[in-house]
Parts: structure tokens; C-alpha cells; sequence
């Protein structure tokens, strides 16, 4: 366990398992062929090529849309609004949980209930309640992610050391002074760990939503080219969100660490 | 040391490089050859009861045994997924309409034959509008369907009745499974489904069913479809298949007392009740018997059906996108006609075994 791997060796072996999944593909891919020439389950990467540059710079036949694009905008908006608005309770609701008590006995026991309901048995409620255009999607994504979110933050709000807000409190803040200026800055850090985290769900809850009812979107395409199995759309479609999921990560990960350093202090050494 | 981890990678690479090439077909497809056992797929639609009946009730295992096969019928729960399994190679036989058979597996170029004409849909597919009289009323809609499912094409037929054109409506592609709760909701005002959901669709407040399968009776045809090259080398499978089918359906069909136990256990296999089935059971026009099936399969209206299913599937992109022309894809039919390419048959409608039934040959 001490011997490290090397800057170049790093790279190498960070790549090895890409290398050798993409291998597989191509092989098997080739194999398939040589057997059934319109093999349409795992079409070569030329296929795929040209499957991308019709669904992302040619405007459909039918619609005389940028599939790929207009897909991708309608994903991002839902996506940003469930997750956004997720991350909204999830701060106030936490924040308030870890700090009140009379709010903590009152809604812990409700949020703790709500977050191990599973949101995909409760989706016939949400289309009677909420119909089938964008809020039901976007409802689903603040249902699944949102009561997590909240009792993360609840407890990191509740582990600060009791004596930091004691101290607060007899340089005289208010509870008011002490949520804003003492606990809020620490969860921080914490909010934007847990919402990285939440950003696989977030798009699974997306996905499933759209599956179910759309006329546009990432999982509405997915699910729809899946009727005739055409895979050279879908895996470039999957290669695709997981390429945003993962800038959005990253993008979390960097903006965490340069408005709370102090939360990095031991990485970065 | 650095020389040794240069090696070492290396020879990784090579040994990884290797052991890929090397390795078989992860997924490969239904293998051709003589053999013994076989998988069949099959999913809940009343027309294709019989054979999770007919596994349970030991009528699978007896044709079997006659022929030397083991024949494995499997359900699963996604209607696609079981065409998209048949297609990949994972059965050699699935439960699939005229449309699907097309557009999924012949579309990608696995060779698949009819060899059992089951049924048509007389009722069973349907169009639902709130606070409508006629079909003409959803125009300006927006629609709840399974997007480029049978219920598509119902629906494009149905709005060619009306001079209507798909572009005055719009499409909201909407899961089977949740077609029903997607109705409640006060914003879905128009919608496209099939039984057992139709049912349920109908009997909602204001709903009135405006246009269904029984006006284009034979258009959505159920069948039993099996791996063309596989049938051509296991004939068995096929002659075994046909048997443990017209046994059932008799059974299905028969006014007393063993026929109501059939249809009751095809309905607990379905979810549903005795009456709930039957009610599924008038909107299906069965072929009961061989010799309905050999007709009905054998008449020229036939390519003319297809030929009106096969425009629908071009003009959606169904064929796949490379496609020029609705004739890229061969359709075969019993007399010897081929509708389509003649070098590039990949559909097939075969009546020699439900003749050896007709004949009993079997």
C-alpha cells in the first residue's frame, strides 16, 4: 500500500478500464455483425457516429427539430428545477430541523417517514395530483431527492460541538444570528457533497418521468428509439447524461472548494 | 524499478488485449443448429393466455416429450423488452403482433416466421376522448399513448377516417403500465390503449370510446413467432408448438365445465377475474380452430394489411433511419408472394404447421 503509482502510470492505469470495456464493445459488436449484418444491438461506433450527427446537427424529418438539443434543453430545465428546488428545502427544512428543537420534534419523525417512501410506488398519486406536464416531473424529483436532503443537512447541522453555539449565544447572538452566521457556513460545504450525490438520482427520477409521459427529453427519446432497438441513438444518448452528470459534479466539486476552503484544509494537504 | 513497472504494464496490456479478442460472444444470437431445448416468451394479453396456461396445466411438457424437446415458456413483464430479449437472441420464439414482429425483429434483420395466427384485435385496441362525441373531436389534442405502438397506427387509421392528419393532434408517448392513472388526471383528455387498460379507461366519467380496432378488423393481428432458421432446423419445435396450441385453445374455448376452468386460470394468470376475461375475450376475434387460422392466413386481404402496416412503420422511421424505401424489408406470405424486397425476407407468414393441426398430422 506504499508504493504509489507514478504522474504517467496514474493516467495509464485511470484509463486501462476504459480501454478494456471499449475492447469488449468492439469486439463483440464485430462479432455480432459478422453474424447478422443488420445486427442492431451493438452497432459499431461509425454507426453510432452517424446516428449522432443526424440527432444533433441535421433537423429531424419530421419535426424539424435538433433532436438531440431540444432533448437535452427540456432534461436540463426539469432536472434544474427539481434539483434546485430540492436543494432549497433541503438547506431551510435542515437547517431549521438541526437548529429548533420544537421544529425538530414536529417534522424529524415526517421527513424521516417521507424519505423511505419509495417515489416511483407513489407515481399514480403524482399524476392524479399533480397532471402530466412538466410540475409532475419535476415534483417527482424534489419528492425522491428532497427528503434526503433534509435529513443529511439535519444532522450535520445538529453534530456542530453544542459548545461553539453556546459560545455564540453568550457573545449574544440570536438563534437568528447563530442559523445565519454559525451553522449555515458549516453545512455548506455539506449541502454540496450531498447534492453531488444526489445528482445520480436526481436524473434516474428524471429519466423514469419522462419514460412514463413526455413528448420530449432525454428518457422520452431513450425510451421511444428503445421500441425499435435502436441502439446506435441510445448508447450515445447514455454516453451523453452520464458526460452531464458528470460536468455537474465536477462543477459542484470546484465551486465547493473555492467558496469553502476551510471545509478542504486536510485534502489539500 | 522503473523498467520492471514499464514491463509490467505491458504484459498486462497484452494479457488484457488477448483475453478480449479471445473470448466468445458475450451476447450472441440464437445459435442455428439442431437442438433440444427451447425458450419461448410470452406477456400478458388475453389472446396469449393460454400459454402460461397450457405450461402450468402440463400441456407444454406433454407436446414436448412427444417430439424429445424441452420447451420453456417464460413470462416477462415488459411487452417490448420480451421482442427486444427474441430479437438479441435470448429466445427462439416470443408472443408479438403482426406490427412489432416487423418493425423489432425484422427491422433488425433476424429472419422471423408467424407460424401461429392466434387472433385479431376486434375491439381490444381503442380510442378514449373526455366530453367528446365523435373521433373528429381530438383534433387539437394532446394524446396519451404508447408512441409508435399499435395504438399509434389504430389511431392514424382511425384519424384518416375523419380527414384528420397526425399533425393536428399531438403525441405524448405514456407508458402502458400507467396509461389508466394518466387518464384520471384532469389535463390528459384523449387517449389510445388497449385491454386490459381499455376497460378500465372507458368506464372513467365522460369518456366515451370513439373509434376502436373492431373497424379495422384484422389489421392488429396476434402471433406466435419463432426464429426462422431455428425452425428450419428443429421443424419439431414448430410441430410441438402448434399441438400445445390448439389443445389449449379448444380447452379455452369449450361451453362446459373444463373450459370455464381454462378461461378462470387464464384469468387469475392475467390478473383479472372469470368475467373481466370474457369480457376481453368478446373484443378478440381467437382463431379457434387450424382451418379458420390457415384461411384467415392464406387470403390476399392479408398482403394488403401488411402493406398498410409496413407504410405506417416507413413513414415513422419504423424500418430504421437508412431506410429509402418501404420495400427495403421482405414480407412472405403463404402463397409464395413476397410484398417487399424478394433478396431481404425477414418476416415470414408460414401456414404448414397449423395445416398439419388442420390435417392432424401431428
Amino acid at each position: 500500500m506504499n508504493i504509489l503509482p507514478g504522474r504517467g502510470s496514474r493516467l495509464l492505469l485511470a484509463l486501462l478500464p476504459f480501454v478494456l470495456i471499449a475492447l469488449i464493445y468492439v469486439t463483440q459488436s464485430a462479432q455480432r455483425r459478422a453474424e447478422n449484418p443488420n445486427d442492431k444491438l451493438l452497432p459499431p461506433v461509425s454507426e453510432m457516429v452517424d446516428a449522432v450527427k443526424r440527432v444533433a446537427f441535421e433537423p429531424d424529418r419530421r419535426s424539424g427539430e435538433y433532436v438531440l438539443w431540444t432533448d437535452t434543453a427540456a432534461s436540463l430545465q426539469r432536472l434544474a428545477l427539481g434539483l434546485g428546488i430540492a436543494t432549497l428545502i433541503g438547506l431551510t427544512f435542515g437547517l431549521a430541523i438541526g437548529v429548533l428543537p420544537f421544529v425538530s420534534t414536529t417534522l424529524a419523525p415526517l421527513v424521516g417517514v417521507l424519505s423511505m417512501i419509495p417515489p416511483m410506488a407513489v407515481l399514480p398519486i403524482l399524476f392524479i395530483v399533480f397532471g402530466l406536464g412538466e410540475l409532475s416531473k419535476v415534483v417527482l424529483i424534489i419528492f425522491g431527492v428532497a427528503p434526503c436532503l433534509v435529513r443529511d443537512l439535519a444532522h450535520a447541522a445538529g453534530n456542530l460541538p453544542h459548545e461553539q453555539l453556546v459560545k455564540a449565544q453568550t457573545l449574544g447572538a440570536s438563534t437568528w444570528q447563530i442559523a445565519i452566521r454559525v451553522v449555515l457556513p458549516q453545512i455548506m460545504p455539506r449541502l454540496i457533497e450531498s447534492v453531488r450525490l444526489m445528482i445520480g438520482p436526481a436524473f434516474l427520477f428524471l429519466i423514469s418521468a419522462e419514460a412514463i409521459a413526455a413528448d420530449v427529453g432525454l428518457g422520452y427519446r431513450i425510451f421511444l428509439l428503445r421500441r425499435y432497438l435502436a441502439m446506435d441513438v441510445i448508447l450515445p444518448y447514455v454516453a451523453w447524461i452520464t458526460l452531464l452528470a458528470f460536468i455537474m459534479d465536477w462543477v459542484l466539486a470546484k465551486l465547493a472548494r473555492h467558496y469553502f476552503s476551510f471545509a478542504y484544509t486536510v485534502e489539500r494537504r | 524499478m522503473k523498467r520492471f513497472k514499464k514491463l509490467l504494464i505491458a504484459t498486462g496490456l497484452t494479457v488484457v488485449v488477448a483475453a478480449v479478442s479471445l473470448a466468445g460472444p458475450l451476447v450472441s444470437p440464437a445459435q442455428a443448429a439442431k437442438k433440444k431445448e427451447f425458450n419461448i416468451a410470452w406477456t400478458i394479453y388475453v389472446g396469449w393466455m393460454p400459454w402460461p396456461y397450457a405450461a402450468e396445466s402440463g400441456i407444454v411438457k406433454k407436446w414436448a416429450d412427444k417430439y424429445g424437446l424441452t420447451i420453456n415458456v417464460t413470462q416477462i413483464n415488459d411487452y417490448v423488452e420480451s421482442i427486444n430479449q427474441y430479437t438479441a437472441g435470448k429466445f427462439d420464439g416470443v408472443t408479438v403482433t403482426n406490427m412489432d414482429t416487423l418493425t423489432i425483429p425484422a427491422a433488425g434483420g433476424v429472419d422471423t416466421t408467424a407460424i401461429i395466427m392466434g387472433d385479431f384485435s376486434n375491439g381490444n385496441d381503442g380510442v378514449v376522448l373526455k366530453n367528446a362525441k365523435t373521433l373528429a373531436d381530438i383534433k387539437g389534442r394532446k394524446v396519451n399513448m404508447v408512441e409508435l405502438s399499435v395504438s399509434h397506427y389504430l389511431l392514424t387509421r382511425g384519424l384518416a377516417t375523419v380527414k384528420l392528419k397526425e399533425k393536428d393532434i399531438k403525441v405524448v408517448n405514456t407508458s402502458d403500465a400507467d396509461i389508466v392513472a394518466a387518464f384520471k388526471s384532469p389535463d390528459s383528455t384523449a387517449v389510445v390503449t388497449w385491454n386490459p387498460q381499455l376497460m378500465e379507461v372507458k368506464g372513467e366519467p365522460k369518456a366515451t370510446p370513439v373509434f376502436d380496432s373492431s373497424k379495422i378488423p384484422g389489421e392488429i393481428q396476434d402471433l406466435l413467432v419463432v426464429n426462422s432458421e431455428t425452425l428450419k432446423d428443429n421443424p419439431d419445435l414448430g410441430k410441438a408448438l402448434v399441438g400445445i396450441w390448439y389443445e389449449t385453445i379448444a380447452l379455452m374455448e369449450d361451453k362446459g365445465d373444463k373450459g370455464k376452468a381454462a378461461r378462470e386460470a387464464m384469468a387469475k394468470l392475467s390478473g383479472t377475474d372469470l368475467a373481466g376475461f370474457e369480457a376481453q375475450l368478446k373484443t378478440t376475434k381467437m382463431f379457434y380452430t387450424p382451418e379458420d387460422a390457415v384461411k384467415f392466413t392464406s387470403s390476399a386481404e392479408l398482403s394488403k394489411v401488411m402493406d398498410l402496416v409496413r407504410t405506417f412503420c416507413f413513414e415513422h422511421n419504423l424500418l430504421g433511419e437508412k431506410v429509402k424505401s418501404k420495400d427495403a424489408i421482405g414480407i412472405a406470405f403463404p402463397s409464395g408472394q413476397v410484398l417487399g424486397d424478394k433478396k431481404n425476407v425477414k418476416m415470414r407468414y408460414d401456414v404448414s404447421y397449423m395445416k398439419m393441426a388442420a390435417d392432424k398430422k401431428l
